[in-house]
């Protein structure tokens, strides 16, 4: 004889699903989200507690994310989501602060870029109060779990943020750390007294340039001052173009393996050649030129995109074209696709090559 | 091609080809200059309406749980009525035309949302985006005009089953969200024509019996039940704030289109209409409501319908800044901008369906044998 032990649904869920045929049609979250937008099980937002000036156009921005937050490594970054003129942009910054603080805030430092409209909104206009959008925090641009004895930082301007993150983390004091940072001028180092502080203890080797006075970093200049660069484990974040001849030097020297870069933006190699773009599900057509990320295409459009880091690496933002040919705006390479196909593209590194229909 | 006048009075007809044209510029002109300024103020509007219309429901309906006091249950029936006008008219109409997808919030965006109402939204969407705004006005093409089931302008053919319509309307006022979700269905010509049988009319419907399950519910079991001994006095306070909600925004479409003043247009001359001359048709299809700030709020600045119906997609918080440059055009182009209080509107238009439920008087304007587009519903 047998028995069937019936699936008890929790109470919890019972409740929640009594609270949904009241609220129809919307959720009891949207109500909740009124009273508690930072609460366990919201989409993650995060609030904005306070704005610190670091240099003249840097900030340090502290934020108390939601209940749902899940920490990060030190050297990952965190994508944020904020209304700027009403309109939400995602933009992905480097943690600053060290993993786990008693009062489970973060930080992020943001550089003012000209023209850039969330990096000066967040270092100008923010106000503490403010509720942002946020994601988990990610990216491998971190520290391997056995810390290497010795390590070469090599950053310019905000590249310095993930490293930051690391060093207050702490390094093991047998670490043999060289930092080798570039800014305009001395006031322009982020993070310039605490860096200074942290070398006056001996914690590590600071190297300043001061791209105003001295001139950009030229990568042969490394065998002068860090000779042993090349034995280095080396974090590089900074420009493209310092990161492109850094990639370069270390693969010609044949340790590419010791470099790690993290770009804050994706390499424009090849531009498509532009095209009519159909988002078919939400009905919407436009023109696009050969240098426009379909993603930026389409939101200007008003379509709702999918969107990750905007860099081409989270994958955040995958759509399927049913037919066209895009060209990946990193490397130039075309993809095409011919009606019954849905080759899933990137459309945050994508440009149109042609007509495209893209399923969204 | 410029319409041609079959009325003896032809509101338009000092217009050359090149003053319409020019028109349309101008309000091209407008419409850049508000997508211009559109930002953080908008923004901060439409979140403090969604604000203020989710607190106003939920408290409605907490008070409502006590709904057997008198004096519970006229607060909480006015307060879910004016919520559900909220949701339905400020904030469901005009975030499913589109008008806050700017933003980028994927909460606020006319694929995401959906408002109390029978009609799913994305049925709403097509006959009312795409086909309303588009054919406005058009006899035959756009169903708005008398929904398919009433006479409201003198160029459609009379029959004895008009008669009834003062009725008819009155019914459709009371259950005007039922009479929506059929019409958004097309439920009296598919059954006419048999497209009631048709798989995809069958999906539709099944879609829009969902809805009405979800509401009803809702609104006639869950939350007199969760009343306790208030059960019955809270039945009659959500029906009663649907039927106020039903009336509300019945009598304020009914002035967007109907009151005399207002043109209606034949088919042909839609066939290779211009920018300027389709603007014009909205120009000379719609009418608008006076009244102080709370009752443009109230029907979802759709009291602004001739803004509206220029700019579909603009931030209603927007219609009542332009108005008077919109009208300003108007004056210098010698349109007539048709505007009244509420109660004259209501009125007027009521007295057109009346009046047209009876046959034709005689007419002494000559019907032209040209096409000839543009005709007069005025009296």
């Amino acid at each position: 004889m047998t028995t069937t032990a019936r699936a008890k649904v929790p109470f919890r869920r019972q409740l929640l699903r009594l609270a949904e045929t009241v609220t129809t049609p919307l959720l009891p979250a949207d109500y909740l989200d009124l009273v508690a937008p930072l609460r366990a099980g919201a989409a993650l937002r995060g609030r904005i507690v306070e704005v610190r000036p670091e240099t003249r156009d840097a900030a340090t921005v502290v934020i108390q994310p939601g209940r749902g937050w899940r920490g990060h490594l030190p050297g990952q970054y965190v994508r944020l989501g904020v209304d700027v003129d009403g309109v939400r942009q995602w933009r992905a910054y480097s943690v600053t602060s060290v993993p786990g603080g008693a009062d489970r805030r973060i930080t992020v430092t943001v550089k003012a870029i000209p023209d850039g409209k969330v990096s000066n909104h967040l270092v100008r206009r923010i106000r503490p109060g403010t509720i942002v959008q946020l994601d988990q925090a990610q990216g491998d641009f971190v520290l391997p779990e056995a810390t290497p004895e010795r390590i070469l930082f090599l950053t310019a301007g905000s590249g310095i943020t993930p490293v930051m993150a690391m060093l207050r983390a702490g390094l093991p004091a047998r670490a043999d750390v060289v930092l080798m940072h570039s800014a305009p001028t001395r006031d322009d180092v982020i993070f310039g007294p605490e860096l200074r502080a942290l070398a006056a203890r001996g914690g590590l080797r600071l190297i300043e340039r001061h791209t105003d006075t001295d001139g950009l970093l030229g990568v042969h200049e490394l065998d002068d001052l860090v000779p042993d660069h090349p034995q280095r484990q080396t974090w590089a974040c900074g420009p493209v173009g310092l990161l492109d001849a850094v990639e370069e030097h270390w693969a010609s020297r044949g340790v590419a393996d010791r470099l790690h870069t993290e770009r804050f933006r994706p390499t424009v190699i090849s531009p498509g050649e532009g095209g009519t773009v159909t988002f078919t599900d939400a009905g919407v057509t436009v023109e696009a030129d050969g240098a426009t990320p379909i993603l930026d295409a389409g939101e200007n459009a008003g379509v709702l995109m999918p969107s990750g880091c905007r860099m081409g690496i989270c994958f955040g933002c995958v759509v399927p074209l049913r037919q066209g040919a895009v060209r990946d705006l990193r490397n130039g390479d075309l993809t095409t696709a011919v009606p019954g196909d849905g080759v899933l593209i990137q459309t945050c590194v994508s440009a149109a090559a042609g007509t495209c229909d893209i399923e969204l | 091609m410029t319409v041609i006048q079959k009325k003896a009075v032809n509101p338009i007809a000092h217009l050359t080809a090149e003053d319409i044209e020019i028109i349309g510029k101008e309000l091209d002109a407008i419409r850049d200059r508000v997508i211009v300024d559109r930002g953080e103020r908008d923004a901060r509007y439409i979140r403090k309406v969604i604000k203020t219309q989710r607190t106003l429901e939920i408290s409605s309906r907490a008070v409502l749980l006590f709904s057997l006091f008198p004096p519970a249950w006229i607060l909480g029936t006015a307060g879910l009525a004016v919520a559900k006008i909220l949701d339905n008219m400020e904030i469901g109409h005009n975030v499913l035309h589109g008008q806050w997808d700017w933003m980028r919030d994927p909460k606020i965006h006319s694929t995401t949302w959906d408002w109390d109402h029978v009609s799913p939204a994305d049925q709403w969407k097509h006959s009312h985006n795409e086909l309303h705004h588009r054919y406005t006005n058009v006899l035959g093409k756009d169903n708005d005009l008398g929904y398919g089931i009433m006479r409201v302008d003198e160029d459609q053919p009379w029959s004895p089953g008009h008669l009834g319509q003062p009725f008819y309307n009155l019914l459709n006022a009371c259950f005007f969200e039922y009479g929506i979700a059929a019409y958004d269905l097309e439920l009296g010509e598919n059954l006419r024509n048999g497209g009631h049988k048709a798989p995809e009319f069958r999906a539709r419907a099944k879609a829009v019996g969902r809805k009405i399950r979800r509401q009803v519910l809702k609104d006639y079991v869950v939350h007199p039940l969760l009343s306790g001994p208030s059960f019955l006095t809270t039945l009659a306070a959500t029906f009663t704030a649907n039927l106020i909600r039903n009336l509300w925004s019945h009598s304020v479409i009914m002035c967007g289109h109907f009151p005399s003043g207002v043109e209606t247009f034949e088919k042909t001359s839609i066939e290779g209409e211009t920018k300027g001359e389709w603007y014009l048709r909205q120009m000379l299809g719609s009418a608008n409501i006076s009244g102080p700030r709370l009752l443009h709020i109230m029907t979802g600045n759709l009291s602004y319908q001739i803004e509206h119906h220029l700019f579909p997609d603009l931030p209603s918080n927007r219609y009542q800044e332009i108005a008077p440059q919109v009208r300003a055009l108007f004056d210098r182009y010698g349109l007539k901008y048709t505007s009244g209080p509420l109660p004259k509107q209501v009125a007027s238009a009521w007295w057109k369906i009346i009046r047209l439920s009876l046959p034709n008087r005689k007419r002494k304007a000559p019907k032209t044998v040209a096409p000839a587009p543009l005709v007069s519903a005025g009296a």
